[in-house]
């Protein structure tokens, strides 16, 4: 079973994660590392993303695409990254998300499986 | 007088197709069977053997209008072939699955009064006094995160046993209070969820037997219900601890409670159930108000504040000290606590309880007026005003 886990924080943290300077990041990335390595055979695409002041939007009106500047989620937090996992179900995905070492918020959600044939 | 088989057979089934939507559906379809056909034909001999057939039944039905499903035909044959133990097995991993933290509350105790206790939409709807359509749709959404997410179909695993036990728990103590809490005059029209949970708990005590936090919630529960008739007065006004006829208290339940939390306490381990429970036996166990033994309470509310630090804990803390230590040394306690329980009657009833112990009185019928306005519970309400006079 295939699901999403999706990497949130507070705007303030991830600001603030971006303001850090380049040494104390790569420190910081260390724990995120061993993460990816320790559920390596689990994991099946991911990626950091740039923050959300580099996100656009595009949302259709009446069928009419408009380009905006920002992300859509409203609200107090943004996504920072997420991991494709292929796991047995709900319980270990969770698991995994339990032991995701920032803190934040973790959204674990079941990829639509139409039965394709695994890449 | 269902729900003995129901959440057995539901369990059954479920371990058997491995589909939880449908083994929930073709239980609910041979209870309604039943119902139909029991007060005509009169009750069969083995009531959990006549809803297996039936339900085997109506899955055969099934199967061979969905031919893909061919092969599950085999599976429903070993519906019968099981033993007590594994029987076990298959309600725990039933009602840990209908309690899994990934479903919301209401959706977690839908499904267990449902799966578990045998209830139909409609009594579940009569008990939260909400309509079927808003249970059967929590109920119907819940099914299908279970298998669109793919929530599994087990007992957990050893290291998450206590979070998901406390799930569980939980789920059953919100139950109850649902039950407990609702008014006389509601009460007459209400199913008794209080017993239904009582009944779950008592599951969970023989299912999981060295748990002495289920032990510990059964014993609260049968400690509250013990109190329960004198809760209330003939005209229905809530009636308060210290006014309560005494001999009135279930003493039969108030045993069976104490037994519960002795065979806890012998396995070492304590909990903020067991801790609640011990509490509620102090009372029980006064002959008479007068004869409540404060000191014991104070020390069990210090133990629970440190495994459960929460502000009603401590006003619970603060109300025993009043009567240990006097109004004057409970007070500075409670207002301690202003900024985390402003908004919660019983903080302010407290504050004017103890002013007026104090010859406060303008300031306590003041504390009283601001509990007024916190509090929508008609029984509540009416002793409220009572004092206010």
């Amino acid at each position: 079973m295939k699901y999403v886990l999706l990497f949130g924080d507070t705007k303030e943290r991830a600001k603030q994660w971006e303001a850090m300077p380049e040494a104390q990041k790569q420190a910081a990335y260390a724990p995120i590392t061993q993460w990816f390595e320790r559920y390596g055979r689990k994991i099946t695409g991911g990626h950091e993303l740039q923050p959300d002041r580099t996100a656009t939007t595009v949302k259709f009106n009446n069928g009419k695409a408009v380009v905006t500047d920002g992300p859509f989620i409203e609200g107090k937090e943004s996504i920072g990254g997420y991991a494709e996992v292929n796991v047995a179900d709900l319980d270990e995905a969770i698991e995994m998300a339990k032991g995701w070492p920032t803190g934040g918020l973790v959204e674990v959600r079941p990829v639509v499986d139409r039965g394709e044939p695994q890449r | 007088m269902f729900r003995q088989e129901t959440g057995r057979l539901t369990a059954a089934l479920v371990r058997a197709l491995g589909d939880f939507d449908m083994a929930e559906e073709l239980v609910q379809e041979s209870l309604l069977e039943a119902v139909e056909h029991w007060p005509k034909d009169g009750i069969p001999d083995k009531p959990g053997a006549w809803l297996l057939t039936t339900a085997r039944r109506k899955a055969i039905d099934q199967f061979r209008r969905q031919a893909r499903f061919r092969d599950k035909l085999a599976l429903l044959e070993g519906v019968l072939m099981r033993d007590d133990t594994a029987e076990g097995d298959d309600r725990l991993r039933l009602i840990f699955t209908c309690c899994h933290p990934a479903l919301s509350r209401e959706a977690q105790v839908a499904l267990t009064l449902r799966a578990v206790a045998g209830l139909t939409t409609t009594e579940i709807a009569r008990a939260f006094i909400t309509s079927e359509a808003t249970i059967a749709q929590r109920i119907v959404r819940a099914k299908r995160k279970i298998v669109d997410a793919k929530i599994p179909y087990r007992v957990p695993a050893e290291r998450d046993m206590g979070e998901r036990l406390d799930e569980v728990l939980a789920v059953l103590y919100l139950m109850f209070n649902e039950g407990y809490l609702a008014t006389a005059g509601e009460r007459a029209s209400r199913r008794d969820l209080a017993e239904d949970a009582v009944w779950l708990a008592g599951l969970m005590v023989r299912l999981m037997p060295e748990e002495p936090e289920a032990l510990g919630l059964l014993a609260l529960m049968r400690l509250h219900l013990a109190r329960a008739d004198s809760r209330f007065d003939d005209e229905g006004n809530l009636v308060l601890l210290q006014d309560q006829d005494r001999s009135r208290w279930d003493q039969e339940r108030i045993g069976s409670a104490l037994v519960a939390l002795r065979r806890a306490a012998a396995l070492r381990r304590s909990g903020p159930y067991q801790l609640q429970a011990a509490i509620a036996a102090c009372h029980a166990e006064a002959r008479a108000w007068e004869a409540t033994d404060w000191r014991q309470i104070v020390a069990l509310y210090d133990a629970l504040l440190e495994l459960l630090p929460s502000p009603v804990v401590q006003l619970n803390r603060a109300i025993a000290r009043r009567y240990l230590d006097g109004a004057d040394a409970a007070l500075p306690d409670v207002d301690a606590l202003k900024e985390a329980l402003e908004d919660y009657y019983l903080f302010h009833a407290t504050r004017a309880e103890l002013l007026r112990d104090l010859g406060r009185d303008a300031e306590g019928r003041a504390a009283l007026a601001r509990a007024l306005e916190l509090t929508a519970n008609p029984a509540e309400r009416a002793l409220l005003q009572r004092r206010l006079g």
